[in-house]
Order: structure tokens, then C-alpha cells, then sequence
């Protein structure tokens, strides 16, 4: 399937077949793209490897708990008019010179076809998604104050990511193209590790991996170790000069890996009992 | 188009709205699925499932909506043999594919008939069964649109994709880890935004706003409190027929101890059923015991209620005076009376069991499971389950 603008990763970012389909039609037919995934597994990085490798600006919304869907189109700011009123720097009747857009509408004003990345959308309040629907369906809003209305000159490719930590609405989700990114598997981290560090040596990187996907499937981890983390962990172990070999039976510089005192103590626990891969979790005792 | 698909998505449990289904037609009309299952596989599922919780189920339709054959075991033995001696795979390329239109009824007739005519191994033909040609069936071949017995698949097809079921794991059907607990636990902080409730807090924000807009002059706004409301009391059956859940239990005890944005939290332990008094650990001794009585005049009505257990006891535990299993216990009212008490004194109950839900009517302890239902609104221990029971708790007061 090639189109035009076919976006197929770029030299830092490496994507499944399935991730490049998924954008490719997110693109094609201007649907806001929803991505989900472990923690580590690029999804943020996904909206800047796609403006890249399609030549685009990246708008960059970051979202947390206290954001307002309002604050993404335009804010108004009242107190500099105040201000202004008070010493009579400027003519406060003119509303507009206090208006200031925001990321949603920088991405509507801007010359080009702008790539939006709204990032951690399940940070913000329940409704927030629901607030946006309208904007993000007729791309365009109105400012009261003002009584000017903002439409988009090009439609951005909106790029949402979430964690999961909250239920996104279902009126949302309808207009959204979804695609869940799996944790890459050793082939594919292979790669992602070589673009990183194209000239490690390569009994260190099989080591490593053999290393780093037994701890993955160590039974009870409160945090799994994901590829950023790795990332460290490889240039760690490249850098401190371990012999490959000692890497599987020693797990050095763990600390890197795990960032849990319970994950530690386990891990440590089943090194010392020899490797198991299955390991039946201790038992829970119920205590306060 | 596919609309059988649409249906078998819907009757599977998964949220497919015409809308969605309207994209998915409108990227099909643009050509997105590239003219092959697989390119299709991926639309629809991007187009269409909107959670990975549901991939699994998603493939499991797209298996059987796709797939659908099962062959009878004894034929695709000997047509396995006929396959083991097998052509170099034949690569097509790509752009030289064309779509045949195809019907898998048609297409399992056909099967059944060559099946019963070839008599012998075929290769590198266009027609019987056998490797490397262009025969709708064997393996190594091409067929825009066959169907491959056994051997590798060397243009990755979609139904293979959909077959290997790797989202499994991530089934909401399927019972919880302490984290998904957490998730949902933490939606009963939802409540907590106080739709009523008077307004008694200076919106600092929203009063400079608004006093700039009024030119200067004060205006003051006053918004409701965010703090949550929510006192929950946890009750878990402890020892015998639990035990076989006591970790799934110890998880959600877990969870609940961790999230800290309850009003307050207490946690009671019984035994099968409530008689007189509860129990302050999970050990169950008699000594770290509380009058059910004390229980209900400390706890107000608001308390949510999430009891958790199997429900299922012998029918004189809870029908009959005495009927504890603690010798020394002697309950002069029946277990029933007991959980009643409980049922009528808060206004929000759940009661969590984490036997699966498709077992209530025929596992041991089907008759107390179903006396327990009539008092408490039931739903197994898993993350959907889970998700109802907090809703209900979340229902307002009637």
C-alpha cells in the first residue's frame, strides 16, 4: 500500500508493519489516531517520528490533571486586561490582542498540516475528551469574545496517547482509529538496540536480551523493565566493560532495570535459586 | 458488505457502532485495505476495536468468520502426507495479485469434493490439492483467496495472525492482577466529584476570571468541594471453600489497602456466612472478634458494602440456627437473618464471588448462591464483574 505521503518510520524509529498501516489509514481518512501500549513502548515518540519522516511541524499538548479541553483552543487572558486597563498601557477594547491560542488552535492556524500530538489524554478529567469531539469532527471553533471563528486550513493529523488510566468516552473512542502497540519482541528490540547503538558487540547484545526478556517473565514484577530502560542497561553494561558472559548468570548493574525495592529482592531471590521460569508468586498474606 | 461480520462482532460482545462500521466501509471504498485479508484484518481492527481488551475477541470472530473449517481430522491426515513431499514455496509478487471473488461455502464444497476424488499426491497444478501451484488448496502456493493445509505460511495470512490469539492476556473476562484491581477500585473515586453537596469553596481561578471580566469590580464564585465522599467497608469470606482464591482475594486487599482516597476503608473477615459476630483478621479466632451489632451502629447507611465469597456453604449454614461451622460458635440466628441484617442496613451493596459466573448455577453451593443473590446484587471477580459492581455502588439513592 503506498500513498503519497506513506508514513514508514524514520532512522531513530523503527515500526511494526501493523503500526504503519494503522497511521497510514489514521492519515488517510483524517481520524484522530488513539495509541496504547506498556510504558516504553514509543508512543509518544510515534508523533515525532511521524512529522519527521513526513516533513511536517510537531504540536506537542501535554496533557495533565488540572488541563481543560478550552485551554487546548484559546485562553483569555482577563487579568493582563486588567492590568492593562489599570495602567493604560494599551487600547483594552480591542479583546482580540488577549486572546491566545492553544496547541489545538496553533494546529488549526498553521501555514501547513501540522502534526498534533495530544499526549496522556486519560491524565486530564473524565469529560475532557467529550469537550473536544465537536473540534476535532468540523475542525473548526468560535471564540465568543471576540466573535471570530478559527477553521483549520489544513487538517492536523492528531496523534492521541493514553495509559489507560481512565475509561475514555465511547462518543470519543467512535471517531477514533485505535491501535494498541505490543511490547517489541527480540527480533524487532534487536533492531531498536542497533539503531541506538549500531556498533555494540554483538555476544553483548544476545546476552543482554537473553537477560532482559527472562526478567521480563519473571512471575510478580510490579514494574516490568521496558525498552527505555534496556536502552540504559545496554550502554551500562557496554560502558562498565562486563563481559558478556557474566551478564545472564550475574545481572549487573540491576538498578537500572528495576525500579522497586519488591522487584529487586525477588529478582535477587530467584537469581540466587538458580533460574526458574516459572515461579508460582509467594503467597499472599493478608496483613495491614 | 461483511455484514455477518458486523453481527458476529456485536454478538461477541464487542461495541461496534454503525458509525464505526460506516468508516470501515468508506476505508475499504478508498482502497486501505490494500486487496488482501491481511491488509483488511488490520483496517478493521484499527477502524473498529477501540480497547486491546477486545483484540481477543476480535480475533476470535475474524477466525471464525474467516476461517471456519474444520476439517475432519482422518482427510487432512492423508492429505498431510500427500503435502509433506513439498515444492520450493512459490512467491507471487504482490502487485501481480488480483482479488477472486470467493465463498467459503462454496469454497468448503469444493474442498469436500476434491478431497473425495484426489487419490493421489499433486503438485506445482493449479487444481487438486497439493504444494506450490495455484490450487485453492495446499500450502506453499498461491491462492488469492485459498485455503492452506498445514505447512508454513509464506505471505503472513491474516486468519494465521488472528489464530495465534495473542491478546489473550489482556481479556477483561479474564480474573485480575493487583493493578487492573486498582484501575477499577479507583473508579469508584467518580462518586467523589459531588454532583451535590452545597457550594462552600472559593474558586480562586474562576473569581479573578470573572472579576476581571466585570471590569474590576469583586465578583466571587464558589464551587462545590472535590473531596471524595466515598466509605467503603470490604467483608471477605476466609478459609475452607475460599481458599482455593484466597490470592485473588489478597490481591483486591491489596489494591483496596493502596488506593488511599476513600473517606475511610475497614476491612471484616466472616466464615461462609455472617452469624453474630465478624472477624477482625482473616485467620478468623474468636478473639479478634466484633458483634455484628457494633458493626452496623458505627458504620452509617452511606458505607458502600462489597462483600466478597464464594457463596457457597452447605444449606444449614445459612438456613438454620447454629449452623456455623465453629463448634463453639453458637449463632441463635440463622445466617441468612445475618447477611439480611447487612442488606437492609446499607443503601449500596455488592457481593463479589469469585467462582466464574457461568458455574453459579452448577457448581457445589448453587442453592446458597442462589438464596445469597436475592440479597445482594452478584457479580463475579473479574474486571468486568468488578466494573458492574462499582457502577452499582455508584447508582444514586432511590
Amino acid at each position: 500500500m503506498k500513498q503519497p505521503f506513506a508514513f514508514d518510520g524514520t532512522a531513530k524509529y523503527l515500526v511494526s508493519d501493523d503500526l504503519r498501516n494503522t497511521v497510514n489509514i489514521a492519515v488517510a481518512l483524517g481520524r484522530p489516531l488513539l495509541i496504547k501500549g506498556e510504558p516504553g513502548t514509543g508512543k509518544t515518540m510515534l508523533a515525532k517520528a511521524i512529522a519527521d519522516s513526513l516533513d511536517k511541524p510537531l504540536i506537542i499538548w501535554n496533557i495533565k490533571s488540572t488541563t481543560k479541553a478550552q485551554e487546548g483552543l484559546y485562553v483569555y487572558d482577563t487579568v493582563q486586561r486588567l492590568y492593562d486597563s489599570q495602567f493604560g498601557d494599551r487600547d483594552v477594547s480591542d479583546i482580540s490582542q488577549y486572546i491566545k491560542l492553544g496547541k489545538l488552535g496553533e494546529a488549526f492556524v498553521s501555514e501547513e498540516q501540522a502534526v498534533l500530538l495530544i499526549d496522556e489524554i486519560d491524565k486530564a478529567d473524565l469529560e475532557f475528551p467529550n469537550d473536544l469531539l465537536w473540534e476535532l469532527d468540523v475542525m473548526n471553533f468560535y471564540i465568543p469574545e471576540t466573535g471570530e471563528t478559527i477553521t483549520a486550513r489544513h487538517r492536523p493529523i492528531v496523534v492521541i496517547t493514553s495509559n489507560a488510566e481512565k475509561e475514555l468516552p465511547d462518543a470519543f473512542l467512535r471517531r477514533c482509529i485505535f491501535h494498541y502497540i505490543d511490547f517489541p519482541d527480540e527480533e524487532m528490540m534487536t533492531r531498536i538496540i542497533l539503531v541506538h547503538y549500531p556498533d555494540l558487540q554483538e555476544r553483548l547484545l544476545t546476552e543482554s536480551l537473553k537477560a532482559f526478556y527472562w526478567l521480563r517473565s519473571v512471575g510478580g514484577l510490579q514494574k516490568k523493565p521496558s525498552t527505555s530502560e534496556l536502552l540504559d542497561w545496554v550502554q551500562a553494561l557496554a560502558v562498565g566493560g562486563i563481559e558478556p558472559e557474566q551478564i545472564y548468570a550475574k545481572m549487573p548493574f540491576l538498578g537500572v532495570l528495576l525500579k522497586k525495592n519488591q522487584d529487586f529482592d525477588l529478582t535477587m531471590r530467584h537469581l540466587q535459586e538458580g533460574k526458574v521460569q516459572k515461579q508460582p508468586a509467594p503467597l499472599h498474606r493478608w496483613s495491614r | 458488505m461483511f455484514t455477518g461480520f458486523f453481527n458476529d462482532l456485536r454478538r461477541e460482545g464487542i461495541p461496534v457502532s454503525v458509525t464505526e462500521w460506516m468508516t470501515l466501509m468508506d476505508a475499504l471504498h478508498k482502497g486501505l485495505a490494500g486487496a488482501s485479508l491481511t491488509g483488511f484484518y488490520y483496517l478493521a481492527r484499527a477502524v473498529l476495536v477501540k480497547s486491546e481488551s477486545y483484540y481477543d475477541r476480535f480475533d476470535v470472530v475474524f477466525q471464525r468468520y474467516f476461517h471456519g473449517i474444520e476439517t475432519p481430522p482422518d482427510l487432512v491426515e492423508q492429505v498431510i502426507k500427500w503435502l509433506e513431499r513439498s515444492l520450493p514455496p512459490l512467491v507471487i509478487d504482490p502487485e501481480k495479485r488480483k482479488s477472486t471473488p470467493w465463498n467459503l461455502d462454496e469454497m468448503r464444497r469444493a474442498l469436500m469434493e476434491r478431497l473425495a476424488k484426489q487419490t493421489e499426491e499433486h503438485h506445482g497444478g493449479s487444481h487438486w490439492i497439493g504444494t506450490g501451484g495455484t490450487s485453492p488448496f495446499g500450502h506453499s502456493g498461491h491462492h488469492p483467496a485459498g485455503l492452506r493445509i498445514g505447512g508454513k505460511s509464506v505471505n503472513r495470512s491474516a486468519v494465521k495472525v488472528a489464530a495465534e490469539r495473542r491478546y489473550r492476556d489482556f481479556r477483561r473476562d479474564e480474573t485480575l492482577s493487583t493493578r487492573q484491581f486498582e484501575m477499577a477500585l479507583r473508579k469508584l473515586r467518580e462518586l467523589s466529584q459531588n454532583v451535590d453537596g452545597p457550594k462552600d469553596e472559593l474558586d480562586l481561578e474562576a473569581t479573578i476570571d470573572a472579576t476581571c471580566k466585570n471590569a474590576g469590580w469583586l465578583k466571587i464564585i464558589w464551587e462545590r468541594s472535590r473531596k471524595n465522599l466515598v466509605k467503603v467497608v470490604i467483608m471477605m469470606d476466609s478459609g475452607g471453600s475460599m481458599e482455593p482464591h484466597a490470592q485473588l482475594c489478597g490481591r483486591l486487599f491489596n489494591a483496596a489497602n493502596k488506593i488511599s482516597h476513600f473517606k475511610d476503608l475497614r476491612f471484616y473477615y466472616f466464615h461462609n456466612a455472617v452469624y453474630d459476630r465478624l472477624y477482625l483478621d482473616p485467620f478468623c479466632r474468636y478473639n479478634a472478634t466484633v458483634p455484628v451489632k457494633e458493626v452496623l451502629q458505627k458504620l452509617d447507611r452511606e458505607y458502600r458494602l462489597i462483600l466478597v465469597g464464594d457463596a457457597s456453604m452447605a444449606p444449614s449454614e445459612l438456613l438454620m440456627p447454629d449452623g456455623s461451622i465453629y463448634w463453639d460458635d453458637f449463632n441463635e440466628e440463622t445466617g441468612y437473618t445475618g447477611l439480611k441484617k447487612l442488606a437492609d442496613h446499607f443503601t449500596h451493596t455488592v457481593w463479589l464471588n469469585p467462582v466464574p459466573l457461568s458455574m453459579w448455577d452448577r457448581v457445589w453451593g448453587n442453592e446458597t448462591i442462589a438464596i445469597i443473590r436475592r440479597l445482594f446484587p452478584m457479580f463475579e471477580l473479574t474486571v468486568d464483574g468488578l466494573e458492574q459492581a462499582i457502577k452499582k455502588l455508584k447508582a444514586l439513592l432511590r
